[in-house]
């Protein structure tokens, strides 16, 4: 929507520069807390500028983190968040990729009851089988694990069916010149399949990476080592009921950190979409 | 360059009683261009592809370089096939494309290149070997497809409608193009379409398909002028043949048509027509003659719709119960209304019995 006349153009603008202000000042905000100590944050009003506190704050968090939080640093916290965020954005990729090109390239028995099975399990969220699968868990000895934290996360209907929607469009006549070049299996999935999806993958690695960055119940339930935590969980812990016993420059600090890595993955990724949106035309 | 051949080849689809190919039998020569002519649905892509090792073999066998290949993997029948829409790796440059079935056999970087060069000399893609398939023209991505097929080195050539997504003046050229390849290469080539303008200039031969079942197996001008049935007759030329039904009279040797029009099939008597015989005559549009009011006219035609096409004008008119079409000279002038009297020649005429379909004579 292009607006000519300068009245309208400015209406726009208007209501722009309010939508960007409501969405951009809270996380201004924290980053200005994020920059005082403790106490001039609990001393209203704040100041909108930044303080000199911000190598104290971000220190504090790095290094020491809170004691309610067992003490832990941050650094440890944000390695945890994006080992398990890499662990199960690559995860879901690889197997519901593996799962749909099965599924679409196939012919073997129960074919499609194998696809309704994964579909259905669309229906159960995490929440709902949450009790037995922490049974799971437990039984074989991987809480407070890499593995526990990552594995029950990692398989996924919804990716596995946007890779079968997405295989079904390649054209049969494309697999059948892989088959007259002899590209078994295996090579056309590589050589052919794989950077066809580029797009998809790209896309599903940022919306899978954010999901893994920002999962709260689960690692909250199979950790109890503080070192074992994500920078999600230690970011609630860190916050007390009384204001005094809070650390809230940490807090800020923490919850800027948090921030970070998500924000980098899109921005990295962007630059792929675009070209593959651009490239991958057929 | 091999010989092909099929031996009563037919096809059932799982799961269904009906056969698609209802035994095929043909040879194809070494270097021979066999066009596979039909109608949608005639089976024959079905053929193509059970020679290409897409599709099984329900009975009978395929056999290429004298090597039966019913079991074979499609890379090991030494076939090459170019698809209807190019199917190419859009993902992968023009160099790429070609060399990608030497690069999963395992060639030597050299001779990859090497082979990739010649054949893009050859179709002039030296140019464009960097560039992706979507950077290119629709005649440009038909000669990659040409050439993935020509750096196999293969002992047959498949084409599947190779032309059908390019526009008729780039078509034309295409046309010329293959088959002035096909001769240099001498590589023996079956080639399904249903265009018959295609068929008809491509071809060393023309196989005509329906509904499973070869109709015919000929040269072009054989399949023009001695169409083995009514099927052949009516696929083959545009406009297509006429029809009239009629009756053997005169001891074989003329056609009493249901108007009543009595024509002479001259000295070429058919042994097997007996007086009284229900036969379909048929005639081309372009073997009318034109002939003064009454002087010897066979047919009087009033002329109901004129289509000039600058060369030729094609007059539409209604005879009988049916209709029937004639094509005059360009520089004619034909009104609608106009009477034309119309002879035609003996050895133009066709007959078919009524009831098979087959040629009679």
């Amino acid at each position: 929507m292009i607006e000519t006349r300068q009245t309208g153009r400015l209406i726009a603008h208007f209501l722009l520069i309010v939508a960007v202000i409501a969405m951009g000042f809270p996380l201004y905000y924290t980053f200005i807390a994020s920059t005082h100590t403790s106490s001039e944050i609990l001393s209203p009003p704040l100041s909108m500028l930044p303080g000199s506190n911000i190598a104290g704050a971000y220190g504090l968090a790095l290094t020491k983190g809170a004691s309610s939080a067992g003490n832990v640093s941050m650094t440890l916290m944000l390695w945890n968040s994006l080992v398990m965020a890499l662990a199960i954005a690559i995860g879901k990729i690889v197997i519901s990729m593996l799962s749909a090109y099965a599924i679409v390239f196939f012919r073997f028995p129960l074919r499609l009851v194998c696809f309704w099975m994964i579909f259905i399990t669309l229906m159960l969220p995490v929440e709902v089988r949450i009790v037995p699968t922490y049974q799971v868990i437990v039984s074989l000895g991987l809480l407070d694990t890499y593995a526990g934290l990552t594995v029950p996360l990692m398989a996924s209907a919804t990716a596995t069916f946007l890779f079968r929607q997405f295989f079904l469009t390649i054209p049969d006549e494309l697999v059948e010149a892989a088959r007259l070049d002899g590209a078994g299996a295996m090579r056309f999935f590589k050589d052919i399949l794989l950077p066809l999806s580029r797009t998809n993958i790209a896309a599903l690695f940022v919306v899978t990476f954010i999901y893994g960055w920002t999962q709260y119940l689960w690692p909250l339930l199979v950790t109890t080592d503080p070192a074992m935590g994500t920078i999600i969980v230690a970011l609630k812990k860190m916050v007390n009921f009384s204001d005094a016993d809070t650390p809230w420059d940490a807090v800020m600090a923490t919850a800027i950190l948090a921030l970070l890595p998500p924000v980098a993955v899109i921005v990295g990724m962007q630059k792929l979409f675009v070209k593959g949106l651009v490239e991958t035309e057929k | 360059m091999a010989q092909v051949e099929l031996r009563n080849v037919r096809k059932t689809y799982p799961g269904s009683a009906a056969e698609v190919i209802k035994g095929v039998d043909v040879s194809v020569g070494d270097g021979e261009f066999l066009v596979l002519l039909g109608p949608s649905g005639c089976g024959k892509s079905t053929l193509l592809r059970m020679v290409a090792g897409l599709e099984s073999i329900s009975s009978g066998d395929a056999v290429i370089d004298g090597k039966t290949v019913n079991q074979l993997e499609p890379k090991d029948r030494n076939i090459a096939m170019v698809f209807q829409n190019y199917a190419l790796y859009p993902h992968m440059s023009v160099f790429d494309n070609m060399a990608y079935g030497l690069k999963v056999a395992g060639l030597p970087k050299a001779e990859i290149a090497q082979r990739v060069g010649e054949a893009a000399e050859m179709l002039e893609l030296t140019p464009y070997l960097e560039r992706k398939p979507r950077a290119l023209s629709g005649g440009q991505r038909q000669r990659v497809a040409m050439g993935r097929a020509i750096v196999r080195k293969p002992a047959a050539f498949l084409f599947d409608e190779p032309l059908s997504n390019l526009d008729a003046k780039l078509r034309t050229s295409m046309r010329m193009q293959i088959k002035q390849l096909q001769r240099r290469l001498g590589v023996t080539s079956l080639y399904v379409t249903h265009d018959q303008v295609e068929a008809m200039t491509l071809a060393d031969r023309i196989m005509i398909l329906n509904q499973g079942v070869v109709e015919q197996i000929g040269t072009p001008m054989e399949v023009y002028s001695q169409p083995a049935s009514l099927f052949v007759a009516a696929f083959i030329g545009a406009p297509g043949m006429n029809f009239m039904d009629g009756t053997v009279s005169g001891g074989g040797h003329a056609v009493t048509l249901k108007t009543g029009e009595v024509l002479s099939l001259g000295s070429g008597a058919v042994a097997s027509a007996q007086d009284g015989r229900e036969v379909t005559l048929g005639i081309r549009p372009e073997h009318f003659a034109l002939t003064p009011e009454g002087d010897g006219a066979h047919l009087t035609l009033t002329a109901d719709y004129i289509e000039q096409l600058g060369a030729d004008t094609l007059v539409h008119g209604k005879f009988g119960t049916g209709m029937l079409v004639v094509r005059v000279a360009g520089e004619r002038s034909v009104a609608e209304g106009d009477k034309l009297a119309l002879t035609a020649t003996p050895e133009h005429l066709h007959l078919f019995d009524r009831e098979s379909g087959r040629r009679i004579g």
